[in-house]
């Protein structure tokens, strides 16, 4: 183990170096314990200057109130849970299937495709965006959710089949041998013999995908406009500028529009970084 | 490959049992690879036709040849937003070694560690929006904490998202936060799969700290860092959110990166300029085809590698 394990040095160090953990993170945390605070402060605390001390008064319960029950918040965090979900499982769905055919078959060309969906996975938003904003528009499905989905599952297939494939290479290969030799038909050889393996990758990647798409806010500005169809990254922007310097109101939204990833990662954390940092050891 | 190719009964009656192994990976391909196409490989091909072109995203475009890119070439704000564009890319690599520092910091066997390890992870978590909202008012000059600090030390308050000098760093040290994030939990996972037996035996030979850590440890961390260096890359190339939400490429423009140009110059309020934009598109494009092909390059050999 590097660095040499603390227990091995010196007691005070080791009591240092306990001290020096919690001590480094509230650092690290910082700039988010101090949104953390401020959404729980009073209105007045800001127009009195009071911004770093204890809040005067706790207003957590009417601050969230506001932004749940008086504002479109709900309304944006609804639309991107409906923008995110059928985004996961459509772009799992599909890299299951190009990640089996590209981790399992040995055909002309197999390489060259996989090469294709990671370059198209590299590639800068904004080469595609005029092209995909009009391809968007031309299917009626500008300014809907359905267009976003649509673009979220074709993008997120390039990442998710370099996961799959590589994935599925790691799988023991005489599994599927096996099946062949019994004459079992290959869709039933997926179906059956490969899906049931794969289950950690799936775990991992709809995880990682639901923050990504979660997150997403790039996309959300350039195919959706207005509270009708915007998922909440774009919707805080406008819900901001509504809300101009109530910080405490500005605050709660954010948090509020932050926590379902942070939810799904201490959930699923192991899914989670073991997606990340696949392929981080040989 | 033959005879994985080769059916594999002999008795196989139909033409469809006897080529069902040879067809199904291309039925297993067809969804996603259409997908793919039509959303990814098509654009990035029309918006290099589209550069060639002046169009308004309404009527028709008119072949223009190569006008946007001379055009390109006197543009100020082009100029500004390339040279930001490298300064992200150079320091946003800063947070390899600043991973790699705070997973070396927490790679210790101590109650709660695990907590300390997820919460310091946290930053990557959140969606940049939020870091570069939390960022904006870390950085204000009336109430900012940085301010707050500065004073305490006796410093004069520093203006940072709105000084055309200093403002492409402040959002590049926003932007840090959460990759640093990133690239501790690669390391994290790298050093937990460091060979001890490897590192017992540099330590009977006398090496410890730095030259253990660099003769040693970095080594065996080279997968982790590959990845590290690639999504780092792609962060820096990609950089939008942040600019958008903290100056909205202010002031006066000086903190604009190519993505961001673009976006303006394509869909700005003063008019669409897609052919423009599209142009600026193909330059960031050509940057990270350069990144790109480094990684595929790397991949290529390890497949050749593989079986």
């Amino acid at each position: 183990m590097f660095p040499r394990p603390i227990q091995k040095s010196s007691r005070a160090w080791a009591a240092t170096y306990q001290a020096l953990i919690p001590m480094a993170l509230v650092l690290w945390l910082l700039p988010l314990i101090a949104v953390a605070v401020f959404s729980i402060k009073p209105d007045a605390d800001f127009t009195t200057g009071n911004y770093w001390g204890w809040p005067s008064a706790f207003k957590g319960f009417e601050n969230y109130g506001k932004v749940f029950f008086a504002s479109d918040m709900p309304r944006y965090l609804l639309n991107s849970v409906f923008i995110t979900v059928p985004t996961v499982i459509g772009a799992v769905a599909l890299s299951c299937m190009t990640g089996f055919a590209l981790g399992v078959y040995k055909f002309r060309g197999n390489l060259l495709l996989f090469f294709m969906f990671v370059a198209g996975n590299f590639v800068p938003f904004q080469i595609l965006m005029v092209p995909v904003r009009d391809l968007t528009l031309d299917l009626g499905l500008y300014n809907t959710k359905t267009g976003l989905v649509l673009f979220h599952v074709a993008f997120q297939t390039g990442f998710c089949t370099l996961f799959m494939r590589n994935f599925i290479r790691a799988l023991p290969f005489e599994l599927i041998e096996a099946a062949r030799v019994e004459g079992v038909a290959e869709w039933r050889i997926f179906w059956y013999v490969v899906l049931p393996l794969m289950k950690p990758a799936i775990a991992a990647l709809a995880v990682l995908i639901f923050t990504f798409i979660w997150n997403d806010y790039f996309w959300a500005v350039v195919l959706t406009q207005g509270a009708e169809s915007q998922p909440v990254t774009a919707g805080i922007t406008s819900f901001n500028a509504q809300y101009r310097a109530a910080y405490h109101l500005m605050s709660a939204g954010s948090i509020v529009a932050a926590l379902p990833p942070v939810a799904m990662f201490f959930l699923m954390q192991r899914h989670f970084i073991a997606g990340l940092t696949l392929g981080a050891v040989k | 490959m033959s005879d994985r190719l080769m059916p594999q009964s002999e008795r196989a009656p139909s033409w469809i049992r006897r080529n069902r192994q040879a067809m199904a990976p291309f039925l297993f391909l067809l969804p996603g690879v259409l997908f793919f196409l039509f959303y990814v490989i098509f654009p990035v091909i029309q918006s290099f036709n589209l550069s060639f072109y002046r169009w308004d995203g309404l009527g028709e475009p008119v072949y223009v040849g190569l006008e946007n890119y001379t055009e390109l070439m006197d543009d100020r704000a082009f100029e500004v937003s390339l040279w930001n564009n490298f300064k992200w890319l150079f320091l946003y690599l800063l947070a390899i070694p600043a991973g790699l520092a705070i997973a070396l910091f927490l790679n210790q066997n101590v109650i709660g560690i695990r907590l300390y390890k997820s919460l310091f992870f946290f930053p990557f978590v959140i969606s940049q929006v939020v870091v570069g909202l939390v960022f904006s008012w870390f950085y204000d000059p009336s109430f900012g904490l940085l301010n707050q600090i500065l004073g305490f030390f006796g410093f004069g308050t520093l203006n940072v998202l709105g000084d055309p000098t200093l403002v492409t760093y402040g959002i590049i040290a926003a932007g840090l936060w959460p990759q640093t994030a990133y690239c501790m939990i690669l390391y994290l996972t790298g050093l937990n799969a460091v060979d001890p037996e490897q590192v017992e035996a540099a330590r009977l030979d006398g090496a410890k700290g730095l030259r253990m850590l660099w003769y040693v440890i970095i080594p065996q961390l080279r997968p982790a860092t590959f990845i590290a260096f690639v999504v780092t890359i792609i962060g820096a190339l990609r950089s939008f959110d942040l600019i958008s939400i903290m100056t909205n490429g202010g002031p006066f423009g000086s903190s604009r990166v190519l993505s961001f140009y673009m976006f303006e110059k394509a869909l700005s309020e003063y008019g669409f300029r897609m052919g423009y934009g599209a142009a600026i598109a193909v330059v960031l494009f050509l940057i990270m085809l350069l990144f790109i092909g480094y990684f595929l390059w790397s991949m290529y050999q390890e497949e050749k590698g593989g079986r």
